[in-house]
């Protein structure tokens, strides 16, 4: 395919892409759902470019698809959408490895330090049940909103975009939330 | 609670619940109609409080005439890069635009610092008014950057640091240009710091409070 002919493709993929965001933005279902099935591959790709490994590819197109349905009112059709969309991704993915730095700081794995006994089941599971249980009673002291943000972040491992998506919270006030309930945890976790 | 969704599982989520949106008007526009509002609202207070003879004596000197310029392009040029940069597709390069108005004002002012010092001497050196000034900004920019900050948390920014920082430096700007009309003398060198450390905390607040992010 030679240059010229690859500019066209890319036009009128963006035309159409434009049409269906300015339906979807009037309220139409069907042309949203079917513009961000559309763009799959195209957000794919540019996260995949961001060096990103297979599942966390998922996680920016994901935390992509929420951020496109928060600020769609954003979009201005006399513009390209491509690059608009494209904004998006690189933002979302630079978040993503930001965050992924972040916690590599906080984080050491250590397989051999959790085993103590001659026999490594026996550690694990009897490590695993006495963490369990005092992690149970941690939660039990948490409030109704941070549990849910720990369900959701820490332990079912949605996105903050996500998990802001499904509790209903800011990412700014679920960020919050999750900072106050590790303390708490850590601080009733301590004391045993 | 709610299961672990696959991507198409999200996008059906996110279609059924695609309510119409009302699309945001041009930044440009935005920028203008809130520079507008503020306009009309600080002429009032101008006409009502300001003492218009001394500000038409002063203004007669072109280094203030510059200086107060320069303060007001920062402010304008600092809200229209704030409108952009709230948006996704707009160019980073925004947050550049109000650089060259920023050091027309602050070496202006810097001048002025210089001819009072050569005026009088360590006596510059003192806070006077000074103190006024730093309130006069830190007390305007509380109304100023919560209304522009109402504003452009509706864009929900992507990267909502570079917003805060232009958005910071508009306020702070518009505040020390109000400034002018109240302060019935040249600006000594413990003004400029003042003011500039006013400029800094505006910014500051608005980088720890940025609009709320998408």
């Amino acid at each position: 395919m030679n240059p010229t002919q690859s500019d066209q493709q890319e036009a009128n993929r963006d035309q159409a892409w434009t049409g269906l965001m300015l339906r979807a933005q009037s309220g139409d279902q069907r042309a949203y759902a079917q513009l961000l099935s559309d763009i799959l591959p195209f957000v794919r790709g540019l996260a995949r470019r961001q060096r990103h490994s297979p599942d966390q590819v998922e996680d920016v197109v994901q935390d992509v698809l929420v951020t496109i349905h928060r600020i769609r009112h954003t979009y201005d059709p006399s513009r390209p959408f491509t690059r608009w969309l494209a904004t998006i991704v690189q933002r979302r993915g630079i978040d993503l490895l930001r965050k992924q730095i972040r916690q590599g700081r906080h984080e050491i794995w250590d397989e051999e330090a959790y085993e103590t006994f001659a026999d490594p089941r026996a550690t694990r599971e009897q490590e695993a049940y006495e963490t369990a249980a005092g992690l149970n009673l941690a939660m039990m002291a948490l409030s109704k909103g941070q549990r849910e943000a720990i369900e959701l972040v820490k332990i079912q491992e949605l996105s903050l975009a996500e998990a802001a998506a499904v509790s209903g919270k800011s990412v700014t006030a679920l960020k919050v939330t999750i900072h106050r309930a590790v303390k708490l945890l850590r601080e009733h976790l301590v004391k045993r | 609670m709610t299961q672990f969704e696959t991507t198409d599982q999200l996008i059906a989520r996110l279609a059924a619940t695609a309510e119409p949106v009302q699309r945001l008007r041009p930044p440009l526009l935005r920028a203008c109609l809130w520079l507008l509002a503020i306009a009309a609202i600080s002429t009032v207070g101008i006409l009502a409080f300001a003492d218009l003879h001394v500000f038409a004596r002063r203004i007669a000197d072109p280094k203030l005439l510059v200086e107060i310029a320069g303060t007001l392009a920062t402010g304008i040029t600092a809200t229209i890069a704030a409108f952009n940069l709230s948006l996704p597709d707009r160019s980073r390069a925004w947050l550049l635009a109000p650089l060259p108005f920023l050091a027309l004002w602050i070496g202006s002012s810097g001048y002025a610092c210089y001819r009072e010092w050569l005026r009088f001497g360590p006596e510059g050196w003192t806070f006077g008014e000074s103190t006024h000034c730093f309130l006069f900004i830190i007390g305007f920019s509380i109304p100023l950057g919560l209304s522009l900050w109402w504003l452009l948390r509706r864009a929900r920014p992507i990267s909502p640091i570079p917003v805060a920082l232009a958005g910071g430096l508009a306020v702070a700007a518009c505040a020390a240009f109000l400034l002018q009309f109240f302060h019935p003398f040249d600006i000594t060198a413990i003004d400029l710091a003042l003011q500039l450390t006013a400029v800094g905390v505006v910014i500051a607040v608005g980088c720890v409070r940025p609009p709320v992010r998408a």
